[in-house]
């Protein structure tokens, strides 16, 4: 119990550690901006983890072919997106269930992904760090924050305008009354579904780039297991978070450090801690979190429902 | 004296009535064909693309899976684990739930049958019964968490079944390194190999040979399971219990069917039936050598899982869709020969659910197109 305790301490005070939770953290952060966004007008997007294998595997390709990281970002978007545009349009516009959709989508890519990258060579690399000057010299958080790959840094600007878009814009208003009551929203004149189909291909692009960030911020090389269950882990984050931004935010610093632990862990000198703990850990601590927070707050009220008019 | 109101009888006369059936028929099938088409064009694509040729695979296909001696064996093998799983991913779909985690559920059910097969003394038969049984526990005991979460803790059985896979394969990586719990004495194996002693050969399930090809008889339970389960929910009151929990949980509410109770029975024999799937597995001698090996689910609950998709419900349209997928499976293997990556046939799979899933859609939303246009005349 003290060695654990210990190992706490470790990990909160080591730089380097705090900087591998900042990376794992992100990833999750980018996937669970547009995950919010989907959620709140009333899907749970389970195919977020195909979403970020095709961004992580479109970028690679796209890295590959030009050489250019901001093309790599560019293609992992838009093949977040194009996993986006069938699970929207099958499940709110034709009423297919949302999860059958989305699980399909997921093993499809997976299959496509996984067969694709055995016929291609696939050449990558890692995006170079960028150190904003003066901010990196915080104690403690600062190289974590602001000394990280430069994708990293349009978190910060994805978060806020997520936050503005939702909170501060027609548009997200009628995407929030889609969420919570869709008949309402209806007779108001708010096309429900369509919100609904542009809210999951938000998720599409967020969970695309967040994808691509995993492959050049992080891992630098594809395969087809790199996402591992990170998707879930990040609906998860929304969940805990209570369906706020600031809550899903949150989430994943949580869920980050401890998917981060496998890593830092052995590096601070703690092997003793069996491999098989560590590796159950983060999907552990998630499923516990969520024991204990889910019953505290309040999902969208028609969360994972379909939308058809005069149907309730 | 007012007469009493009558609602108006809208007319339909036999034969307008019989060329709307045989329209809505042609219908259905073109859309279903359609659809296939489709689907088996873009992975045609998918295979031309990446510089191989569609009818050598194809042809690949048939001849792993049916064509070649002894190969139908082979297949029936492989499609009993999937349509146990698929029924058991019935079970819970009936009841509205979403447990898409049969893939550890199934390993925890094997783990758990190699685990008392391998302990319990006792004349051969006997053993294999305890230890199947012991699967399908294990199997429920896996599904009961996400169950116990959903239902005291209001956790949606959604990503908590799906998180509980990677801690069931971790769980069962651990239980194969160490000697007291699944790993084979040092012994019986290669120095480093992770993997668990054989079962006696008289706590195996018997394989038939018959026509060249070597039938498992785990193929009888299956079937037999797939009429039980479409017997429970067609002609019995449990049965329709569930089924009305799945459909209205309000009205399941309002003439007292407890959505706990039920809910969490749905879910543990979901489980249950994966537990069994990997028991199956383990004793019926088509993976593996009788032993668990890490990795021991090869995909066999997504597998089962997306065959409960297609089959829309329905346990006996599970059995031919199971042998589908089953023969994908093992056609896969003779794919690689024809210089195409085998993972090609999971992109089919997927493809084909996909597929699959819009004809049901697309009618009913021109049912209710077609009934509201009628609403409008009458009106």
């Amino acid at each position: 119990m003290v060695d654990f305790l210990n190992a706490c301490v470790d990990v909160l005070t080591d730089e380097a550690a705090i900087g591998a939770a900042a990376r794992f953290a992100a990833v999750l952060a980018f996937v669970a901006t547009g995950e919010w966004v989907a959620e709140r007008a009333g899907t749970l997007n389970i195919s977020v983890e195909g979403m970020m294998l095709a961004g992580a595997f479109a970028a690679a390709v796209g890295l590959d072919a030009s050489g250019s990281m901001w093309m790599a970002l560019g293609c992992g978007v838009a093949a977040g997106v194009a996993v986006a545009v069938p699970q929207a349009e099958m499940s709110h516009r034709l009423p297919a269930d949302q999860f059958v959709v989305g699980l399909t989508l997921n093993i499809l890519v997976l299959g496509v992904a996984g067969f694709l990258d055995a016929e291609l060579d696939l050449v990558t690399h890692r995006a170079g760090s960028v150190e904003v000057p003066l901010l990196v010299d915080l104690p403690w958080v600062g190289p974590a924050l602001f000394g990280q790959p430069w994708p990293f840094y349009l978190l910060y600007p994805l978060v806020l305008s997520a936050w503005w878009a939702m909170y501060r814009s027609r548009w997200g208003l009628e995407v929030r009354s889609v969420g919570e009551d869709p008949q309402a929203a209806d007779v108001s004149g708010v096309d429900v579904n369509r919100r609904r189909r542009q809210a999951v291909c938000v998720a599409g692009a967020t969970s695309g780039l967040g994808g691509a960030y995993l492959l050049v911020g992080q891992v630098g090389r594809f395969s087809d297991g790199m996402v591992g269950g990170r998707g879930f882990i990040a609906i998860a984050a929304v969940i805990f978070g209570g369906w706020t931004l600031r809550g899903a935010i949150g989430g994943c610093v949580l869920f980050g450090a401890v998917l981060s632990f496998r890593l830092t862990l052995p590096q601070l000198g703690y092997d003793a801690v069996n491999t098989e703990i560590l590796q159950a850990a983060p999907y552990l601590v998630t499923i516990v979190v969520m024991a204990v927070s889910a019953r505290r707050v309040r999902p969208p009220a028609a969360l994972a429902q379909p939308f058809l008019r005069g149907l309730k | 004296m007012t007469e009493p109101m009558v609602p108006r009888q809208v007319e339909i006369d036999d034969f307008s009535l019989r060329r709307a059936r045989r329209r809505s028929l042609v219908e259905v099938g073109v859309l279903y064909g359609a659809c296939v088409v489709a689907a088996l064009t873009l992975a045609a694509m998918l295979v031309a693309v990446s510089g191989g040729s569609w009818v050598e695979v194809l042809g690949a296909l048939i001849d792993g899976s049916v064509r070649k001696p002894g190969r139908i064996g082979a297949t029936v093998g492989t499609t009993v684990p999937i349509l146990v799983v698929a029924l058991g991913a019935i079970v819970s779909a009936k009841a509205g739930l979403v447990n898409i985690g049969q893939e550890g559920q199934l390993l925890v059910g094997a783990a758990l049958c190699t685990y008392v097969a391998l302990r319990t003394p006792g004349p051969g038969v006997l053993v294999l019964v305890v230890a199947l049984v012991a699967g399908g526990v294990g199997g429920a005991l896996w599904a009961g968490i996400a169950a116990m979460l959903r239902y005291r803790r209001g956790v949606p059985e959604v990503l908590t079944t799906l998180l509980l896979v990677t801690v069931a394969v971790q769980l069962v990586g651990y239980g194969l390194k160490h000697e007291s719990l699944l790993l084979a004495p040092s012994g019986e194996r290669a120095a480093r190999n992770q993997v668990s002693a054989q079962l006696e050969a008289d706590t195996r399930l018997p394989r038939v040979a018959w026509f060249g090809n070597e039938w498992p008889s785990s193929a009888l339970i299956a079937v037999v399971a797939a009429v039980a389960v479409a017997f429970v929910f067609a002609r019995t009151l449990p049965g329709m219990r569930v089924r009305m929990l799945g459909r209205n949980p309000k009205v399941a509410q309002r003439v007292g069917v407890d959505a706990a109770r039920y809910g969490t029975a749905a879910m543990l024999v979901s489980g249950g039936f994966a537990g069994f799937a990997g028991a199956l597995m383990l004793v019926g001698g088509d993976f593996g050598n009788y032993q668990l090996v890490p990795g021991f689910a090869v995909d066999i609950g997504w597998t089962g899982l997306l065959v409960a998709l297609v089959a829309r419900e329905r346990a006996l349209v599970a059995i031919p869709m199971a042998f589908v997928f089953g023969a994908l499976r093992t056609g896969s293997g003779f794919v690689a020969a024809t210089g195409v990556e085998r993972r090609v046939t999971d992109v089919v799979q997927a493809l084909l659910v996909l597929a699959l899933l819009l004809p049901p859609a697309i009618l009913y939303v021109r049912e209710r197109r077609r009934a509201a246009a009628a609403i409008a005349v009458r009106v």
